[in-house]
């Protein structure tokens, strides 16, 4: 069984929702990084959600855009986002990594190097935010050949037979968008997104993660009453970009809001489990 | 009368949207369906008499087709080869063949029942075509364009805000048309319900590279029968300047079952292949994955889109239609490239010898066509797209030139 999958078996043994945080790699330089997602760990995220920056991040709003940009403009490139998991492996032998990024940077690296590389790097799942099961064939045998989780993304405009053709090919957990739109977005609904995870439970047992406009502590306890797993990350973004060269602020920053969200969805589960 | 839009049965792209292993579908989950839904409406419009009728009404008495296919007969003698045609889509309504799309896909946006309509545009001339029929339809209209473009194509700025359309400066990445193009579809994803996106070119995901060309097809339905009446013979080259690839690929397509046709795109080599400093994905880059579909690109090892350059707007561009990839690849297509000082040099000739301003982009397939013309015979044929006229790079040309206008 995958890091993955231990991890939501665990925390459904407790009660408890993933917190799972995005960051982009290299983002404000590549230094930041592995001690960024050690201290992410420590306040209490379960998963971490590690970008690899892309110069035409099309379905990212402007927090995540700049922060590929500022990625970029250090050189950081798919090579050095493995080695920074490797990196983060040497001291963390159990919480999941998942890339998320695009999907040219692995067609150019070819998908059975990616793919055996990044599982020795440690890299537990790969979202590819431009490929849908229609054109993943060839990365998903390469991701299956190594034990890795392809994780795909649902959306508000995913009707039945698309939720069950996505769900039949993902494993590890499925990534619901929250809102039509892009990452950093405004405008959660929580009802909607509750009715539209109850219609992908009805196709799925995978735990199922909600991402795109979760701001604060309070929409990540709102959503943690519904999904398996709650995703943060432009509003993490955006602390490092305001405290760009502040190391030190970047991770006291972004730790706080982080155990803010954890209280807030531990305490929620606390008060309705009877 | 009933214009027919498709080719053969059993042409390519397949269901998927593939060329070969080029084309298909590469977008976030979120555009799925709707794309879906946008394939569905075109299929069924396509064989919709309705549809079509008005269509070829608009065409003919709002864009003022058929265009005309113009011997250049000076330019031809001075040359001393071959005999070039022009097929004159610088005389359409505003100017470029950009407008025989945005007229189509427009009429499509209206049965579908949208209200606003969003595009992308580099030189400006898509971005006009669409400010254009969505003014004509009254639908509201948000245009993206690169902040650098917006600053070497300002009269094109002007003519969409008189037009009633917002135009909205990019300003991440390059600042170019590909960065207008990531911000078109983020705002698509964002305004599903009411949106409809009219792509100005042959890319992005399926079925865009398909539906603009059958739009654009027109070019070269017309062209195939006018060389026929006016030569009495189809031609042996056609030349088209590829920036994305619609004005090629809409005078190549009606011509590819037509063995002896020998068909030529030309892309920009802005400073020079050797330099770096070009747009010319097929002649100088490799295929990869960007804007939905898989093509040719112009990328870094690391599989980042890198930064083009081209003296003209509309060719500024890193990317191609899948179609050109997998007609390069097939071999029925050569694809060629001729720098920003030989495309500034046909530009002049062309006004001087022939009184014809054409558009920067098209002045890329009149220079290539020159140098095919001379090693040619004068009993040959050659039909140029000459795809927009070249009012809109007057300042560019000036500027070059150290001229103040
Ligand atoms: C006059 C003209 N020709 C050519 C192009 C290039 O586009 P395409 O390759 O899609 O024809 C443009 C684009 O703006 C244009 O304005």
């Amino acid at each position: 069984m995958g890091r993955i999958t231990n991890c939501f078996e665990r925390l459904k043994d407790a009660g408890r929702q993933a917190l799972i945080p995005y960051v982009t790699a290299g983002d404000p330089e590549p230094a930041v990084t592995v001690p960024l997602m050690h201290a992410m760990v420590a306040a209490g995220a379960d998963i971490i959600e590690l970008g690899v920056p892309f110069s035409d991040p099309m379905a990212d709003g402007p927090v995540i855009q700049r922060a590929a940009e500022r990625a970029l403009r250090q050189g950081t490139s798919l090579r050095d986002v493995l080695a920074m998991v490797a990196e983060f492996r040497r001291q963390d032998a159990s919480t999941p990594v998942v890339l998320m990024g695009y999907l040219n940077p692995l067609e150019v690296m070819g998908y059975d190097t990616f793919a055996k590389a990044a599982a020795e790097a440690g890299v537990d799942g790969v979202i590819s935010v431009d490929l849908p099961p229609e054109e993943a064939r060839d990365l998903l045998t390469a991701l299956g050949g190594q034990g890795i989780d392809p994780i795909f993304l649902l959306a508000p405009t995913t009707d039945d037979i698309r939720i069950e053709k996505i769900c039949a090919v993902a494993s590890g957990y499925v990534y619901y968008v929250a809102l039509k739109g892009v990452t950093g977005a405004a405008g959660l609904d929580v009802q909607s997104v509750a009715d539209k995870l109850a219609q992908i439970g009805r196709h799925t047992g995978l735990p199922v993660a909600v991402g795109f406009g979760i701001k604060d502590a309070d929409s990540a306890a709102a959503m943690a009453k519904v999904a398996d797993a709650v995703v943060v990350g432009s509003s993490l973004v955006k602390k490092i970009e305001q405290n760009a060269g502040q190391s030190d602020r970047i991770t006291q920053e972004i730790t706080d809001v982080l155990a803010r969200m954890r209280v807030a969805m531990d305490t929620h589960k606390d008060r309705s489990s009877p | 009368m009933t214009v027919q839009i498709k080719q053969a049965a059993g042409a390519l792209p397949d269901d998927n949207g593939h060329f070969g292993p080029y084309g298909g579908r590469f977008v976030a989950e979120t555009l799925m369906v709707p794309l879906r839904e946008l394939q569905e409406a075109y299929d069924k419009y396509l064989s919709d008499d309705d549809f079509l009728n008005e269509l070829d009404e608009d065409l003919r008495q709002f864009v003022g087709r058929p265009s005309p296919l113009y011997l250049a007969e000076r330019w031809s003698a001075q040359l001393g080869g071959a005999q070039i045609y022009l097929k004159r889509e610088d005389l359409n309504h505003t100017g470029a063949h950009k407008v025989n799309n945005t007229v189509g896909q427009a009429l499509l946006a209206k049965r579908m029942g949208k209200t606003r309509i969003i595009a992308e545009t580099g030189a400006g001339q898509h971005g006009v075509a669409a400010a254009t029929v969505a003014a004509r339809l009254g639908l509201k209209c948000v245009v993206y364009m690169g902040a650098v473009d917006i600053a070497r194509q300002a009269i094109n700025v002007y003519r969409m805000k008189l037009l009633g359309a917002e135009v909205v400066s990019v300003e991440s990445g390059s600042k170019t048309l590909k960065d207008a193009l990531n911000e078109a579809m983020r705002d698509w994803v964002t305004n599903i319900d009411d949106t409809f996106y009219i792509i100005g070119t042959v890319a992005g995901p399926h079925p865009y590279p398909a539906m603009v060309r059958d739009f654009q097809a027109i070019i070269g339905r017309e062209a195939r029968a006018q060389i026929l009446d006016q030569a009495g013979r189809l031609p042996d080259a056609l030349v088209a300047c590829v920036g994305g690839g619609s004005n090629a690929i809409g005078l190549f397509y009606p011509f590819l079952d037509d063995s002896d046709v020998a068909v030529y795109g030309v892309e920009a080599a802005g400073h020079g292949l050797e330099t770096g400093r070009h747009a010319a994905p097929l002649c100088a880059g490799r295929p990869g994955v960007l804007h939905g579909n898989r093509t040719y690109l112009m990328e870094d090892d690391n599989g980042q889109i890198i930064e083009t350059h081209s003296i003209s707007a509309g060719l500024d561009y890193p990317g191609v239609g899948p179609e050109h990839a997998w007609l390069k690849d097939e071999g029925r297509a050569q694809y060629v490239a001729i720098s920003d000082d030989e495309a500034l040099a046909a530009f002049h000739n062309l006004t001087r010898v022939e009184g014809i301003m054409p558009a920067l982009e098209s002045s890329h397939a009149l220079a290539y066509a020159g140098k095919l013309a001379s090693t040619m015979a004068r009993n040959q044929i050659i039909v140029v797209n000459l795809s927009g006229r070249g009012d809109k790079d007057i300042h560019t040309v000036a500027a070059l030139e150290g001229i103040k206008v």
